[in-house]
């Protein structure tokens, strides 16, 4: 798959690129969904707002296809070693990557809601973060459909900068809505805007983490150091 | 030779004995073996005793130089997987641990094959005793014909001499060990050469263990077998590595991957990388050993 010779059953090797193929296409997909959603929301479009939902019937289509010849190539050729570490990867992608796209289709359905928010600031946080998450996605696409490890890495890493923004606007819309209780309707979309963006940022890590995993055969450790650790933890952990 | 080789390989940890064997040689020369720097040694080798360890081995057909300079341990009581490509030495390796090879002229080995610290392939070994401490499976099953009875009680009678009585529990042991009393106890005394092709390897085994050997060596011993005959043979070994140290060779990489504890991959007449199983089939360290396992070979 990928960089490797060749099987010696040729077919073997056709299931294989098929299989790639489905999550390259389905990558370039929630990209285009996440780009939408992210223009949607900072450039109040309402033209971008309707895309990604109506993308993600393709996308669940073509995550049943990925499972379907994965378990289908699982059964009938028994892969061993980094084509098994491949197959289970795309397994594991395709799911994150269908999660994406769900995530892009919510934003974008929220997108026009937040409108009213006159709260400038939170603003150029949201076209920040949602900068990060599409350049973090598309890196970890890129990285998924040529098996590079090192930018898999890249990409893992540089997910703390994106849980760090979501931490700021979550205690800056919190200010908000303590302030002035009609700044809660508007902050909520905000927040789950910035929620959902946040999530498509973990899942472009997860694809990061399979990438890695894949090609290298070694696991990334499981603890990365974290920057928006006060906004996922509990209450009575802490913050 | 890489260093994961030589780590798991090169060892000597104490050899292992529920009860002192029959001695290989008649002066129970017990200071042959040699002890490996501790650095060689790696944390599971010290936890897991070692039956077998094979020291830079290098074996000859004639002027056919089979087996390059290889280095392994044999965990006790576990059960190791040797694969490879034809002719890749792993055969060859398996009978060298019992000195099969002594039978055929012009074949030899140089290096040291260490068993209950002795070297094995040191003149004076009685192979006779060595070959029922490390008994032998083939791959088409060998019935002698004989009664099922006689199979078994045949291999003991080699090497010792027990009551009547005593031989009906051996055979009966043995039998229902391998899961074959309830298949044949009626019919102790008919030929074994009716039995079927997975009962005859099963009774193969069975009269391997009857002499009560400490290694079992398996040479594709499912290769003619169909899959409920082989997952039999399989369930086996899982039953008796409790006991016996195991070593099969496969051209069945599933097998390998279902029965063995540690996998040993040959390329060649050379020791390519040998780790835990699990280890092997998903993540090996070398190109080659990848390069088999997932069919991108020749």
């Amino acid at each position: 798959m990928g960089n490797e010779p060749a099987h010696t059953i040729t077919r073997y090797d056709q299931e294989l690129e098929s299989l790639r193929g489905i999550v390259a296409r389905m990558g370039g997909l929630v990209e285009r969904q996440t780009a939408q959603a992210v223009a949607a929301v900072v450039d109040q479009n309402e033209d971008a707002a309707r895309e990604p939902p109506m993308l993600d019937p393709e996308v669940d289509t073509l995550e049943r296809e990925a499972e379907q010849l994965a378990i289908r190539i699982l059964a009938l050729r028994a892969p061993m070693a980094v084509d098994l570490r491949q197959i289970v990867a795309v397994l594991k992608m395709s799911g994150d990557l269908e999660r994406i796209g769900d995530y892009a289709s919510s934003i974008a359905r929220r997108a026009l809601k937040v409108e009213p928010l006159d709260g400038a600031l939170s603003f150029s946080a949201l076209r920040a973060m949602g900068r990060l998450v599409q350049e973090n996605l598309h890196r970890a696409v890129e990285a998924m459909v040529e098996n590079d490890a090192e930018r898999a890495k890249e990409v893992w890493n540089a997910d703390t900068a994106v849980d760090e923004l979501y931490t700021t606007m979550f205690r800056e819309l919190v200010t908000y809505m303590m302030e002035d209780p009609r700044n809660i309707g508007p902050c909520i979309h905000l927040l789950f805007v910035a929620k959902n963006l946040e999530r498509i940022g973990d899942h472009a890590t997860n694809i990061a983490e399979r990438v890695y995993y894949a090609v290298t055969g070694e696991m990334l450790p499981s603890e990365r150091p974290r920057g928006g650790e006060a906004a996922k933890k509990p209450a009575s952990q802490g913050e | 030779m890489n260093p994961s080789v030589q780590n798991t390989g090169v060892q000597t940890g104490p050899t292992t004995q529920a009860a002192p064997g029959p001695a290989l040689t008649e002066g129970g020369n017990r200071a042959m073996a040699s002890t490996a720097p501790d650095s060689l040694m790696t944390p599971a080798d010290r936890q897991a005793p070692t039956a077998i360890a094979v020291r830079d081995l290098n074996f000859y057909y004639g002027t056919s130089h089979a087996l390059h300079d290889i280095s392994l341990a044999f965990p006790a009581r576990s059960v190791t997987g040797m694969i490879g490509p034809s002719g890749c030495g792993k055969s060859t390796l398996l009978r060298v641990l019992n000195r099969m090879y002594d039978l055929y002229p012009g074949q030899r080995a140089t290096g040291e094959v260490i068993f209950d610290n002795q070297n094995i392939l040191a003149p004076g070994i009685d192979v006779n005793v060595l070959r029922s401490r490390v008994g032998m499976v083939f791959q088409k099953p060998t019935p002698f014909p004989m009664s099922i009875y006689d199979n078994i009680a045949f291999g003991i009678r080699l090497h010792e001499r027990v009551s009547r009585s005593e031989m009906d529990g051996r055979v009966e042991d043995a039998l229902r060990r391998v899961a074959l009393w309830a298949e044949v106890q009626d019919r102790l005394n008919s030929s074994a050469t009716a039995l079927s092709g997975g009962q005859q390897q099963r009774l193969c085994i069975a009269r391997t263990i009857a002499v009560r050997p400490e290694v079992i060596l398996l040479d594709e011993p499912t290769s003619a077998l169909d899959p409920v005959s082989t997952a039999r043979i399989e369930e086996l070994l899982d039953e008796l590595k409790t006991e016996f140290t195991i070593a099969i060779v496969t051209h069945n990489m599933q097998q390998a991957a279902r029965c063995a504890d540690q996998v040993a991959f040959f390329y060649m007449g050379r020791l390519v990388e040998v780790d835990s199983t699990p280890r092997m089939f998903t993540a090996p360290k070398e190109k080659q050993t990848q390069d088999y396992i997932t069919g991108r070979f020749g």
